[in-house]
């Protein structure tokens, strides 16, 4: 896997480059692939080649998942990396929705990362995925529990 | 489950993520973004230390603020601190932000790798963990310098943590992508293939990416992982789906697994061991059995899961290409799919059965399949999947079919999507010549793909016709009468007449007997598409003619009418005007034996590869084109080209074998010669030519420059058009015309420059042999150097290449370099040669001085030819901010409150060359007053050629 991201009707929300590539030619691919992705009707194939990549998106309510992958990579189980990852992130916060995704984006990447990393997945189950990132917040917890409130707001 | 209520941990981020949501425009948003980043970067800069809860959220922002898509061009140093906390939140931003925004050669990256050192050392599995991944997504070389080696002996060390093995592998992975040489080979090897018998699926998993991505680089060092991937993989396709527990993905055993141990072995050769062979083929039995057995669940993740298992067990069986019933068996099941109700699977089904149409065992069983195939062409909704169709189409294409599916592909070129008809086109010219018993088929196909998809038609498929009818006696004759009947079109594509054109004035007169295709009517109908023709084919045209002169001399008079003409003699266009006085001259004073040996039928053209299928192999990609030769000898066994006199199909090295003299290399002599003709008059016109004659070669090489489209690159004029608008500015389009456009950035410094040169190829074809070079006058050369760096010689469609100029100053000059640019467009040279804006006032330092210094100044430089001076009218309205920046963008300073007349523009700099310094002072006086606006311009400085040529350059201006 080449790349992961997600965007919802034209706005990027999370994207994740596995190979390096420099800003300017990021922005523009995302920008042709919003393009080709949003111009999809429903019932066309998840898959579709784009440059010497294949792009697999599915679409789940707002929001569009998309993944590029290389020439033998399998599509189908690329669809279902997408399926697990949105799984996971619904477990998380408990039926995700993208307000979550925007407000939670550190935490959205905290569990990509930990499901995928360099492309490749990490693990696939889910059980152990969410292990990691529950024994983060724990971790978290313990760090911030004594912020009052006040001195929040004498920050922001 | 932690429950995640919104803006746990940092609520000033919430609150401003909010802010940002309810801005009601992007000017809005703008605003508040960068009052957002005002606040973080006085924060930053304050004298009061932050706490590294303040720190992480302002990371964080910052963060969101980069992921709107806004740039981020601070705020590295902070998260870099963040990295040494002992915090794990403030750690885990920190990595975050590097690894979303830190790039992999940036300057932090020392500062990075050492924060990372210490967590690989601290034995804490989170932060190992954090490390690693942030390792895995820089990966740097930088990176991969200082962690390679350390990385091998965490992952096989036999105390590392489950999470962390995983972490290890895929990190190392990544940075075998990127610095594979400085991943180093070792003992850790054999361990890591032992990883496959983890009791750990995650473990595996992660292991067996690894181990591809090393045993695709070095195969011999991995083979004992085949034996382990067999036995694990077997051992999960005989598991009930629910021993795997959490590894079981809606009653799909380990789908991810199983599809990485099968593309594992696609790295090597079937097992040569026959125990177990057997027991992977029982393996892909197994799988594809399941294929067969009602579905566990609705789902689509379950059909989605197993069938990512089926499709990679399928490639693999195509890999080993070895086994036949298997392979017939795939082909079964992947004909079952292309009537699927799901669109994905059908798209797959198509995809994989394109490489089975290339194995010996299968293909029979694929073709049977086509009239599914055909269906779907017509009848699929998505373009994507239509192409796949026609893909599998052009894979199982054999003599038996070739009629039927070329007849197909040409229906569905009718209604068929722009976006893949050019490579259709190409794809039945290649089936049609393939495939052609008879070669008034061929002619036929290509002529019908000229009618239906004429814009689509590359030169290589024309060329590539007039290749095979020159080439090929028996079907002359019916090539006339073809092109001759389609030309009575009233509309016809002007490929078909450049393709008319070249047949007719070569076979003309096989049909000329007829006397409803007597040369008058051939010449009168081709002659009738002239005016609605471009150039190049008018050119082509005039050919026709001067052969048709040849071949009927009953029409000599009526088309030396034709070339006498104004139109023709007196074109703008200086081909077609030389062509036409060269053609009428060789008409008048050549012998009907001369002419008769000049104007000979065309001799056959070498064999090659066609151009046409090279042109096809670039587009797709070397990869992605099923080799039709080696598949039909497989198939067909080798008798297939018994009655195909055509040979040689073997590919060869080069791939784009030039069919016509418009893409050879022009022969050197014989452009001259010809131009020779036309201007030597009445002298001696056909001496040399004659001569050339002589040697049996030339006579050839002499005709292939009559049907060459380009003027030769004799003179090519100056393109100076935008010079003048760079005298005040550094960066710009500088020349542009349809195929290409020069975009130039320069900045200078003292007496040096340097240029970017950017070359953007407008067109969708990619240009061949691009090369430019500068040239200085004599005199130029000594007073400035330039030094061009070498240009990438191809550019695709659509790209941009990039060039530097450096320059250096060595004294003042008047002159402007010349960059010349030549490259080959559809076979086509081009010559665009254009004048470089490099001026003497590019060298301006600015100085800044009193009012007292200059006008002391100013009187020193008093000399008569120290100082010239010019009076000019207005060509704009005069506005002072825009000759302010006018003056700016010369090069010197503008010194307010000199002159006494705040009207008027006064200025001073210092030119650097190599050789010398030269100040100099300028004064603009405009006068508002008069009817007619003018102004006054004077320059003193202490070289007369230097005030001239700067008040000859800054005049221009106003």
């Amino acid at each position: 896997i080449k790349s992961t991201k997600k965007h919802c009707f034209g706005k990027l929300r999370l994207q994740k480059w596995y190979t390096a590539t420099a800003e300017r030619d990021k922005k523009k691919m995302v920008r042709e692939l919003m393009q080709i992705v949003l111009a999809r009707k429903p019932k066309m194939c998840s898959f579709l080649e784009w440059r010497d990549l294949k792009i697999v998106y599915k679409r789940y309510a707002s929001l569009y998942f998309c993944c590029a992958i290389e020439e033998q990579d399998n599509e189908l189980i690329t669809l279902e990396v997408i399926h697990r990852f949105v799984e996971l992130l619904d477990k998380y916060f408990g039926s995700v929705c993208e307000l979550d995704i925007i407000f939670n984006f550190e935490k959205a990447y905290f569990i990509l990362d930990e499901f995928l990393m360099g492309g490749e997945i990490q693990d696939t189950s889910k059980k152990s995925v969410l292990k990691a990132i529950e024994q983060a917040d724990l971790l978290q917890e313990e760090d911030e529990s004594p912020r009052s409130v006040l001195e929040e707001m004498g920050l922001a | 489950m932690p429950a995640v209520s919104k803006g746990d941990g940092m609520r000033g981020l919430a609150v401003f993520i909010s802010d940002i949501r309810n801005c009601k425009s992007k000017e809005a948003e703008i605003k508040r973004i960068n009052k957002e980043l005002a606040n973080i970067r006085s924060k930053f800069k304050g004298d009061k230390a932050l706490d590294g809860y303040s720190k992480k959220k302002y990371v964080c922002k910052l963060l969101f603020i980069f992921l709107l898509g806004h740039d981020i061009d601070f705020g590295h140093m902070e998260a870099v601190n963040l990295l040494s906390s002992n915090k794990y939140t403030e750690k885990q931003i920190g990595y975050l932000f590097i690894s979303v925004l830190v790039n992999s050669n940036s300057d932090l990256i020392r500062l990075i790798n050492n924060a990372i050192k210490n967590d690989l050392g601290s034995r804490n599995p989170t932060f190992m963990n954090l490390a690693l991944h942030c390792i895995a997504n820089v990966g740097s070389r930088e990176m991969a310098e200082a962690f390679a080696s350390e990385i091998p002996s965490i992952l096989v060390a036999g105390d590392t943590m489950d999470s962390v093995k995983q972490s290890a592998a895929l990190c190392l992975l990544r940075l075998n992508r990127t610095s594979a040489d400085l991943v180093p080979m070792g003992e850790w090897t054999a361990r890591v293939v032992h990883l496959l018998n983890d009791q750990h699926l995650g473990v595996v998993t992660a292991a067996t990416s690894l181990i591809t991505t090393l045993a695709q680089k070095s195969p011999d060092d991995f083979k004992t992982s085949i034996s382990l991937a067999v036995a694990r993989l077997s051992r999960i396709v005989t598991s009930a789906s629910i021993d795997l527990q959490d590894y079981t993905y809606y009653f799909v055993a380990a789908p991810w697994l199983s599809v990485k141990l099968l593309r594992l072995l696609q790295c090597y050769p079937p097992p040569e061991d026959a125990a177990l062979r057997s027991r992977l083929t029982e393996c892909l039995e197994t799988i594809l059995n399941k294929a067969q057995e009602p579905p566990k669940s609705k789902k689509v993740q379950h059909s989605n899961a197993k069938n990512a298992v089926l499709f990679e067990a399928i490639s693999l069986i195509i890999h080993h290409d070895s086994e036949p019933t298997l392979l017939v068996r795939a082909c079964n099941q992947l004909g079952q799919f292309l009537q699927h109700r799901e669109t994905n699977l059908r798209y797959l089904a198509l995809e994989s059965m394109c490489t089975l149409a290339s194995s010996e065992f299968s293909h029979e069983t694929v073709k049977t399949h086509i009239e599914t195939v055909i269906n779907a062409l017509k009848t699929e909704r998505d373009v994507s999947v239509r192409q796949r169709a026609v893909d599998l189409l052009y894979a199982m294409c054999d003599r038996s079919n070739a009629k039927q599916i070329v007849a197909e592909m040409l229906s569905y070129l009718e209604t068929a999507d722009y976006s893949i008809r050019e490579e259709i086109v190409l794809k039945v010219a290649i089936l049609a010549e393939k495939y052609a018993v008879d070669y008034t088929w061929y002619v036929d196909t290509i002529l019908n793909l000229i009618r239906i998809a004429g814009d689509y038609v590359s030169e290589e498929v024309w060329y590539r016709v007039i290749q095979i009818v020159i080439n090929r006696e028996d079907v002359q004759g019916y090539a006339a009468k073809t092109v001759f009947e389609a030309l009575q079109a009233p509309a016809c594509h002007e490929n078909l007449v450049k393709v008319g054109g070249y047949i007719l004035g070569e076979f003309g007169n096989l049909i000329a007997g007829d006397s409803r295709s007597s040369p008058l009517v051939q010449f009168n109908l081709l002659h009738s598409k002239f005016h609605l023709c471009s150039v190049p084919t008018r050119a082509l045209l005039l050919s026709a003619y001067i052969k048709f002169i040849n071949l009927f001399p009953e029409v000599k008079a009526t088309i030396q009418d034709v070339l006498r003409s104004d139109s023709q003699l007196r074109n703008s266009d200086v081909e077609l005007q030389q062509r036409a006085v060269e053609y009428l001259r060789l008409s008048c004073i050549a012998s009907t034996d001369i002419l008769a040996t000049v104007l000979e039928e065309m001799p056959p053209f070498p064999e090659r590869e066609s151009s046409i299928l090279a042109k096809l192999k670039k587009k797709k990609g070397p990869g992605n084109l099923p080799d039709i030769d080696d598949a039909r000898r497989n198939v067909n066994g080798s008798t297939e080209h018994s009655e195909n006199t055509e040979a040689p199909k073997k590919s060869s090295p080069s791939l784009v074998a030039d069919l016509l003299p418009t893409n050879r290399p022009r022969p050197a002599s014989s452009s001259p010669i010809m131009r020779s003709a036309g201007t030597m008059g009445t002298t001696h016109p056909f001496t040399d030519l004659l001569n050339l004659n002589a040697t049996p070669s030339a006579g050839a090489s002499l005709l292939v420059d009559v049907f060459s489209e380009s003027p030769a690159p004799a003179s090519v004029d100056v393109c100076e058009e935008n010079f003048l608008r760079f005298v005040c500015k550094n960066n710009g389009v500088i020349f542009e015309n349809q195929l290409l456009q020069i975009g130039l950035k320069s900045e200078y410094r003292q007496n040096l420059g340097r240029i970017y040169v950017f070359y953007g190829n407008k067109t969708s074809t990619q240009f061949l042999s691009f090369s430019t070079s500068v040239a200085s006058c004599d005199m130029l050369k000594t007073q400035l150097n330039v030094h061009a760096k070498t240009v990438d010689p191809l550019i695709d469609g659509g790209a941009q290449v990039q060039q530097m100029l450096n320059i250096e100053c060595v004294s003042d000059f008047t002159d402007a370099p010349v960059l010349n640019i030549q490259f080959r467009y559809g076979g086509t040279l081009q010559n665009i040669a254009v004048k470089l804006p490099v001026m003497l006032n590019k060298f301006f330092q600015p100085t800044e001085m009193t009012s007292q210094d200059f006008f002391q100044r100013w009187k020193q430089l008093g000399a008569p030819e120290q100082e010239v001076q010019k009076i000019f009218k207005a060509k704009h309205p005069m506005d002072t901010d825009v000759t302010k920046a006018k003056i700016l963008g010369f090069g010197v300073a503008l010194l307010d409150g000199v002159d006494p007349n705040p009207a008027n523009f006064v200025g001073a700099g210092v030119i650097h060359s190599k050789c010398t310094q030269v100040g100099c002072l300028l004064r603009l006086e405009p006068n508002t007053q008069a009817q007619v606006k003018m102004y006054r311009l004077t320059l003193r400085t202490s070289k007369d050629t230097v005030s001239q040529r700067l008040c000859d350059l800054l005049s221009e201006q106003f």
